[in-house]
């Protein structure tokens, strides 16, 4: 860690400088540098299987990467969803802490416990403060959808909001459920979607909130992203109702560019975006803090029915390991991955059962290897 | 006590003067003023024996009241027809959504969408039949907030067990009298869990009271997803406030657009009918686009309500063979009707079905 404090506060030196030496490099960027590379120049990054289709998706994904020679070695930390301690899953945060990056599974939240034990993944995102959780849904080619040409980056607030964990019954019978909406987070996440905006070329940028209901709370929420959206003039700002969002998103999903919402609102959209897509085994899903990244499935599902029957589909979570690979920098590895993930998916054939098909998620794996060994580059044994 | 006061046993207000109903009517803002005309027009057309009062709201006065007035008005009629009423953002916080406060004095606790796929409208989904009831009086429509420390807002969301249980008995009654075959309660308990799980609890409590009718429960964002890819597997759906609000902006989509879903708002003893989506149209408000269908379909609902069945089938029969003509298409459905040629063509295929109507 030593050496990325000295980057942090070498960021900090040089911010007089931005507009010169660094030319464009925005200052959060800065901040967001990669765990770096000590040991051999390879990275180590916290791997947590999860329940349900986590572990044999997370076994493919190492299994990708090491016929590909990719320099990255997994610490794996399991999480027992079944025990009521919070040990597991704080091993688990240590581990990330540590090494910066992860790459999770979903962890089941057994609705037989207690209220007292909280949401798993909820305590990991706001433990480590993984403020963004960014979703980017493309109409991918293969993939035979009703609606065509979607690009939607959905930019959801991700520890605060409805999922605050916060609730009460003071009266026998009526419960009280607080849903938080600070400023600070509420700007620092505006900040975030329009500095992605503007990184990745894109034109607008869409709040979407109940603020005529909810005036105070979501009224804050649409003030701050105003505020933000008055600094960078080059993007347009708009925001819509949710749910006038919702009915728009089953028409016309063309009309969105970038999205920014709080937590719930966040959910929903995103979940109805993986849909338009082609379901929830293709939307590959990244949570960005400050200091540290966890790349999941953009849908969290645990698909508990279909664990261990390899139907599941690889493409979310093989998708997910190339966007950690770009977050560590390797991107000729992320590119390589990714390419062959897309041609795999135009072979209908292959095409698991979310996607109508019939194909195993082993075929799968095993057709992208094939891909990735006709291309040239140094891979293993098949 | 609740399921004995039910709404299916509810007698609608008796038509005590003539045989004629008196229905308040609010024209709200946007669209829904020329809408409302044209349901006036309609019913003065077929002789419905109905006669609105129409209670003004005026959404840009701080005071309330106007939408006193209104309520009053309700209370005497006991039914009412509305249209969208604009919350104005320039007033200050305090200042309530008028159509929050008009629904939670009346206790109008059960919201009732019908999205059904319309013959005629081209849609991606075909064969959709779903039945929202949605929790319209709690939840996180509480309205109640606060700043303790500036720049952190809490917002209340309150689930109460009297009015899940309320909630869930309505939708089980109206799956048993429309024959229906599953519950789906939409939460999301795994992190709400005292919230939601509430909720969940009381549904499933109610559940076990109706054994012929099957009950599943869904998290809210599986279900918007399951919504888009594969809708026809849903049948009755129940669930709390704000998950209402997007499930059925989400199935409104599906099935057509804003303009062809009528929703239906229940209390114990009132009973307010709208556009399923509450729009207020304000873009295209005067300018003779707005599709009428979806304020004409819930006039229909009203008269269901006041048991003036035939009136109501007939305007309905009529309302749906217009839709199957393409070239009259409003500009939501991608054509380029105007709401008045919509009209006369159903006010002509009223006439044509041969019950008694006034001159064209």
């Amino acid at each position: 860690m030593a050496a990325h404090t000295a980057a942090m506060s070498m960021s900090k030196i040089l911010h007089p400088f931005l507009g010169g030496r660094l030319g464009n490099t925005p200052r959060w960027l800065l901040t967001l540098l990669p765990p770096p590379a000590k040991y051999g120049g390879r990275h180590t990054v916290t791997l947590i299987p999860g329940d349900g289709i986590g572990p044999e998706l997370l076994n493919h994904v190492k299994e990708v990467f090491r016929f590909c020679c990719v320099p990255v070695d997994f610490e794996v930390v399991h999480v027992n969803s079944a025990v009521e301690t919070e040990d597991d899953i704080n091993n688990a945060i240590t581990a990330i802490r540590r090494n910066g990056v992860a790459l999770k599974g979903n962890i089941e939240t057994k609705h037989t416990m207690a209220p007292s034990v909280k949401s798993r993944n909820n305590l990991l995102r706001t433990s480590l403060d993984l403020y963004a959780n960014v979703m980017h849904c493309q109409s991918l080619p293969g993939v035979q959808t009703r609606h065509k040409n979607i690009d939607i980056m959905i930019i959801r607030e991700n520890t605060e909001g409805e999922y605050s964990n916060l609730e009460h019954e003071n009266v026998s019978g009526v419960v009280e459920s607080l849903k938080i909406i600070t400023r600070t987070n509420s700007l620092r996440i505006a900040e975030y979607a329009f500095q992605l905006a503007r990184e990745k070329g894109r034109k607008r940028v869409t709040a979407v909130h109940k603020a005529n209901i909810m005036k105070l709370g979501d009224g804050l929420f649409l003030q701050c992203c105003r505020e933000v959206a008055s600094d960078y003039p080059d993007l347009t700002f708009d925001s819509m109702i949710v749910d006038n969002t919702t009915m728009q998103l089953v028409s016309k999903p063309q009309q969105f560019d970038v999205m920014v919402m709080p937590n719930l609102y966040g959910n929903v959209v995103s979940n109805v975006c993986a849909g338009l897509v082609g379901g929830p085994g293709l939307v590959p899903g990244a949570n960005y803090g400050r200091d540290y990244a966890v790349f999941e499935t953009a849908t969290r599902n645990t698909g508990k029915s279909i664990a261990g029957k390899n139907i599941a589909n690889p493409t979310a979570m093989l998708l997910a390991s190339c966007m950690m690979l770009d977050h560590l920098k390797l991107y000729d590895y992320a590119s390589m991955i990714r390419n062959a993930i897309l041609s795999t998916m135009n072979e209908t054939r292959l095409h698991t059962a979310d996607l109508g098909g019939q194909g195993t998620t082993s075929e799968v794996v095993q057709s992208i290897m094939r891909v990735i060994q006709s291309k040239g580059s140094l891979t293993s044994e098949l | 006590t609740f399921d004995r006061r039910h709404n299916s046993t509810h007698t609608p207000p008796p038509a005590r003067y003539g045989g004629r109903h008196t229905v308040t009517l609010i024209p709200g803002d946007g669209i829904g003023p020329e809408l409302a005309k044209h349901v006036c027009e309609l019913f003065r057309f077929c002789c419905v024996p109905v006669d609105f009062e129409v209670v003004d709201v005026d959404s840009s006065m701080a005071s309330e009241d106007d939408i006193d007035d209104a309520i009053m008005a309700i209370r005497r009629n006991g039914v009412a027809l509305k249209g969208n009423i604009e919350t104005n953002h320039n007033l200050p916080p305090s200042y309530k959504s008028r159509n929050n406060l008009l629904r939670t004095t009346l206790d109008l606790y059960a919201n009732v969408m019908h999205c059904q796929s319309l013959p005629g409208v081209r849609t991606r989904h075909r064969k959709i039949d779903i039945m929202i009831v949605r929790e319209n009086t709690e939840g996180e429509y509480s309205s109640l907030e606060h700043e303790n420390v500036p720049g952190v807002v809490e917002c209340l969301k309150i689930i109460t067990k009297t009015k899940s249980l309320r909630i869930a008995d309505y939708a089980f009654q109206t799956a048993r009298a429309k024959g229906r075959r599953l519950v789906t309660a939409v939460h999301k308990a795994n992190i709400m869990k005292l919230g939601d799980g509430l909720f969940l609890e009381c549904c499933k409590e109610v559940a076990s009271g109706y054994p012929e009718i099957s009950f599943e429960s869904m998290i809210v964002d599986n279900t918007t997803m399951q919504l888009v890819s594969r809708p026809q597997q849903f049948d009755v759906m129940v669930m709390p406030n704000l998950y209402g609000n997007v499930v059925s902006n989400v199935c409104a989509g599906l099935v057509g657009g804003p303009g062809l879903v009528p929703g239906a708002n229940y209390g114990e003893n009132y009973a307010v009918f709208e556009t399923g989506t509450r729009n207020t149209g304000k873009s295209i408000a005067n300018s003779n686009t707005a599709n009428p269908t979806a304020m004409l379909l819930a006039s229909c609902l009203l008269l269901d309500h006041l048991k003036l069945h035939d009136y109501a089938s007939m305007i309905r029969r009529a309302v749906l063979s217009t839709l199957t003509e393409t070239k009259l298409h409003t500009a939501d459905l991608g054509g380029q009707g105007s709401t008045s040629e919509v009209l006369q063509r159903v006010m002509n295929a009223v006439q044509s079905t041969g019950p008694r109507t006034l001159s064209m």
